[in-house]
């Protein structure tokens, strides 16, 4: 398990995603409006694929901005009547810096 | 140990029996599945969707992979059986494999009937049946221009106009006199053909044809009467056969399909077959519903209930056939011993017959309107006495219909027929689960997942369902699954309490989701900006995709930028910019919109700032539930024919406009002669020019609700056309629902009654007032990106991490 410092935690705002490159992987790093910060792999499940990190944010979902998938960043589950899943990654915060933890 | 479950064939009856089996019992059997075909299973009732570009291969999965993994199905596909051993209990692959089963359930379909002509084996000659047959057709129809499609039956026609879709010239051959003569009489076969003509079929009928001409490929078709006629591609739509081959060889009972008891058993214990490939008392069906009813039947027997008997069934068929609905049931043509009641309303196209014997209805033919399919066949099933209904009407007027019907359709009536889904299972899932939207009982209960026929019956047992558990005077549409207010009732109560952020409506006014979805954020965020007209603060992070990025998303994560061009007029200056800037981004695509700009694709994110910035040009807002462009002719300042400026007002128009927020997008047109070289019959708001004055044109639509423009006011001055578009935009703004175009909401609210309500001076001065107080609200969104660094850095940045 690696640690990954990715981006400053004061410049990321709230009910917005942000996209970043680590290494191979792109991710999107979302803030919420409590304040937490979650991180998903910056690919929709939909069959058609295309981005999240653009995505509206409500509560801990993010809606696809292709197709309107309503994804949960909790646990990158979609939601019915559509179905399937998003890699999540795990988040660490410290010191204003997010973390992210890669295998 | 677990049984072992081998199905032979992965279409949509046999996934079905396997669903209905998972249900009753999840662990009994360990199931594998062979499939001749490389995908898991789809909707093939969409497959002329697919042809008609009107959805992908993607789209109609109805089983995904992850299904088949999930439910530990082992899926072999690519992989057809090549035989079936009874006595050892195993099936044999066409890659050697050798199966054991303890249940075996045939579902091998059925194939296109492929007429024995000569020269039916030349290249170019397809059936129309499966996935790979529809991806010849479009791969012809690249570098092919003719086809003849030999079958005038549903899946003909189907074929026929997906293939002029492609831009292929269709010839449709018919045997009979009349099309889809099983299904239509002679009436309704005749208004079906004059309409598949006017889009463009040609038929030749009572044609058969003798042989397939050409060398390897197919150059044309001869007939029996010697006439022959030319073709590229040949598609063969005569029927199918059921794919019995493999029962036969093992010694299992077949005749014209595999022969079934009423428990779907075969002729061999263990052996079962369902859908197309199976004979039920003597028939075989190819419609999807019957096929479900046999799949639950033989779930039951297959985990030993052996409770429900298949009773053979008796449909109606429902079918669109480009774009007109028909439906018939039971029997179809006149004969002395049934009288008939007929309506035939050549004005709307429509045709609805009625076939009477002893007092009962023996038959449907519904063409143009099918609305009372599912009241009659249930009339015709239950055998009900008709002489009390001596007033039953077939012209109802409009509004009469509704909750009453609903009402009276009883709880196990089948409301999708493709699901088998009934009205009670409907109601109880609104009921107990609360649902409020279509989406969401089509999400629960799989009622108008597969073809979406049924899905404005479903919307009505759902109005009717929100109807009762309320009150009935307030069946309504509610925004969103977050609130039961409606849009009238959101903008009522944001004026009345003075509601000012779209937090504070979804908090005031007790939002199921705090911070509501995708649905009801850029609606509440656009009331407020139509309300608060010149103080609204904008919540751009309420906006969707394109609008909070002031760029359209691409499909691969990259943007297109489209610069303002008023009226489509550019110079040498801008032209010189872009397509420097084009060379130095690495712009994969640069293209001339249809609205008269030019469009950069494929723009990175973290590049669009520098590049609108080298542009130095406003942004077209070619994104955005606003004013997209202004097309415009070049009219009297150069063409000859012009009687009026038309680039002048255009731009007049576009710089009057731009960044408004609208409900929908709206486009606009000017033309200078009523040649109208700027389509402005087919614009949210159209200019003609003709002598001394223009016409102005409303709620014309040239996309998805195809409509023709109403003339509304023929005025003299430019300053009037001015006063009346700005009130008639300022009107649709404040009355229509979010994302509805002017199109529906001039059919909504009725061109007279927009009319009358705008012949109002007073009225139109109001709404010109505060149309123009929201205009000063806006700001040019690019040129605010390059100069406000928060703004660049929320939006537009992006971050590369190395791993070392």
């Amino acid at each position: 398990m690696r640690r990954i410092e990715v981006y400053p935690y004061s410049k990321l705002y709230e009910q917005m995603g942000q996209p970043v490159t680590v290494g191979d992987s792109n991710i999107a790093l979302f803030k919420l409006s409590n304040g937490e910060v979650h991180a998903i792999e910056n690919r929709s499940p939909h069959p058609k694929g295309g981005i999240l990190s653009e995505g509206l944010v409500s509560g801990h979902y993010v809606f696809c901005p292709l197709y309107d998938w309503k994804i949960s960043l909790l646990d990158g589950l979609v939601q019915s009547p559509d179905t399937g899943s998003v890699k999540k990654y795990e988040v660490e915060v410290e010191d204003n810096k997010v973390y992210i933890l890669l295998d | 140990m677990k049984k072992q479950l081998v199905m032979i064939g992965n279409g949509m009856a046999g996934v079905r029996a396997i669903e209905e089996i998972l249900k009753l019992n999840k662990e009994e059997f360990e199931i594998t599945i062979f499939g001749k075909e490389p995908y898991p299973n789809y909707n093939r009732i969409q497959l002329s969707h697919v042809l008609q570009g009107d959805t992908t291969v993607a789209e109609i999965i109805m089983n995904d992979w992850d299904w088949y993994k999930e439910n530990h199905i082992q899926l072999f596909t690519n992989e057809s059986i090549v035989k079936i051993n009874p006595e050892n209990k195993t099936v044999e692959s066409s890659n050697g494999r050798i199966t054991a089963y303890d249940k075996l359930i045939i579902a091998t379909g059925s194939s296109p009937f492929i007429l024995p002509v000569k020269g039916a084996d030349k290249q170019g000659v397809t059936g129309f049946r499966d996935i790979q047959d529809c991806e010849v057709m479009i791969k012809t129809a690249e570098s092919y221009k003719k086809a003849v499609v030999i079958g005038g039956g549903l899946l003909g026609l189907e074929a026929a106009r997906g293939l002029i879709d492609l831009g292929m010239t269709v010839d449709v051959v018919h045997l009979m006199p009349h099309l889809m003569e099983r299904q239509l009489d002679p009436t309704a076969s005749q208004m079906l053909q004059r309409e598949l003509e006017s889009q463009g079929m040609n038929f030749l009928m009572e044609k058969q044809t003798e042989e397939i001409l050409g060398e390897e490929r197919v150059t044309g078709i001869r007939f029996t009467d010697g006439s022959e006629t030319a073709a590229d591609l040949v598609v063969m739509a005569v029927g199918i056969k059921p794919n019995i081959e493999l029962a036969a060889a093992c010694g299992l009972e077949v005749n014209r399909g595999i022969v079934v008891n009423d428990y779907i058993e075969t002729s061999i214990p263990d052996i079962y077959a369902v859908g197309e490939c199976a004979e039920h008392r003597e028939v075989t069906y190819g419609l999807v519903a019957p096929l479900y009813e046999q799949a639950k039947v033989l779930a039951e027997t297959i985990v030993g209930k052996r409770e429900s008997t298949y009773e053979g069934s008796i449909t109606g068929t429902q079918l669109k056939v480009s774009g007109v609905d028909l439906y018939s049931a039971g029997e179809i043509m006149d004969d002395p011993s049934v009288k008939a009641i007929k309506v035939h309303n050549e004005f709307d196209g429509i045709y609805k017959k009625i076939l009477v014997r002893d007092n009962k209805i023996a038959g449907i033919v519904l063409y143009g309107n099918t609305k009372d399919s599912s009241k009659l066949f249930r009339m015709m099933m239950a055998k009900e006495e008709i002489t009390d209904l001596t007033d039953i009407s077939l012209l109802q007027k409009a509004g009469e219909e509704g909750a009453e019907d609903i009402g009276s359709i009883p709880a196990d009536e089948v409301v999708c027929g493709c699901n088998g889904v009934t009205k009670g299972t409907i109601v109880e899932a609104i009921q107990t689960q609360g649902l409020t939207t279509l989406n969401q009982v089509s999400g629960c209960t799989n009622a108008g997942r597969s073809c979406g026929r049924c899905k404005p019956l479903v919307n009505d047992i759902l109005m009717h369902t929100l109807g009762d558990s309320f009150d009935a005077s307030l069946a309504k549409d509610s925004l969103c699954g977050c609130t039961a207010l409606s849009r009238d009732e959101v903008v009522e109560e944001i004026r009345t309490k003075g509601l000012t952020a779209v937090k504070e409506v979804m908090n005031v006014l007790e939002w199921k989701q705090e911070e509501g979805c995708s649905k009801c954020r850029p609606a509440i965020n656009y009331f407020l900006g139509m309300v608060h007209m010149d103080t609204y603060q904008d919540d751009r992070d309420s906006r969707l995709v394109n609008e909070k990025m002031h760029a359209n998303i691409q499909k691969d994560g990259t943007y297109s930028v489209v610069p303002r061009m008023y009226g489509g007029v550019t110079n040498a200056k801008d032209l010189m910019k872009i397509a420097q800037i084009a060379e130095k981004y690495n712009v994969p695509l640069v293209k001339l919109t249809g609205g008269q700009r030019i469009g950069l694709f494929g723009v990175k994110r973290e590049d669009l700032t520098a590049v609108w910035q080298e542009l130095d040009m406003p942004s077209g807002y070619a994104y955005g539930k606003t004013l997209r462009t202004v097309k415009t002719c070049v009219g009297s300042q150069f063409c000859r024919f012009g009687t009026q400026d038309s680039m002048s007002l255009g731009m007049e128009l576009e710089k009057k406009f731009e960044r408004l927020d609208t409900p929908h997008k709206v486009k606009m047109g000017v033309s200078a002669c009523p040649r109208n070289c700027a389509e402005s019959g087919i614009k949210d708001l159209g200019y003609v020019g003709i002598d001394g004055g223009w016409e102005i044109y409303v709620g014309g639509n040239g996309g998805t609700d195809l409509r023709a423009g109403d003339l509304a006011w023929t005025v003299t001055t430019e300053a009037e056309v001015m006063e009346y578009s700005s009130a008639f935009l300022q009107y649709y703004r404040e009355t229509a629902n979010y994302l509805e175009r002017t199109s529906t909401w001039l059919e909504r609210l009725g061109l007279d009654h927009v009319k009358a309500h705008l012949a109002d001076k007073n009225i139109r001065e109001k709404l010109n007032d505060r149309l123009d107080q929201t205009l000063q609200r806006y700001n040019e969104p690019w040129k605010q990106a390059i100069e406000d660094q928060k703004v660049n850095e929320k939006y537009y940045s992006t971050k590369e991490v190395e791993l070392v």
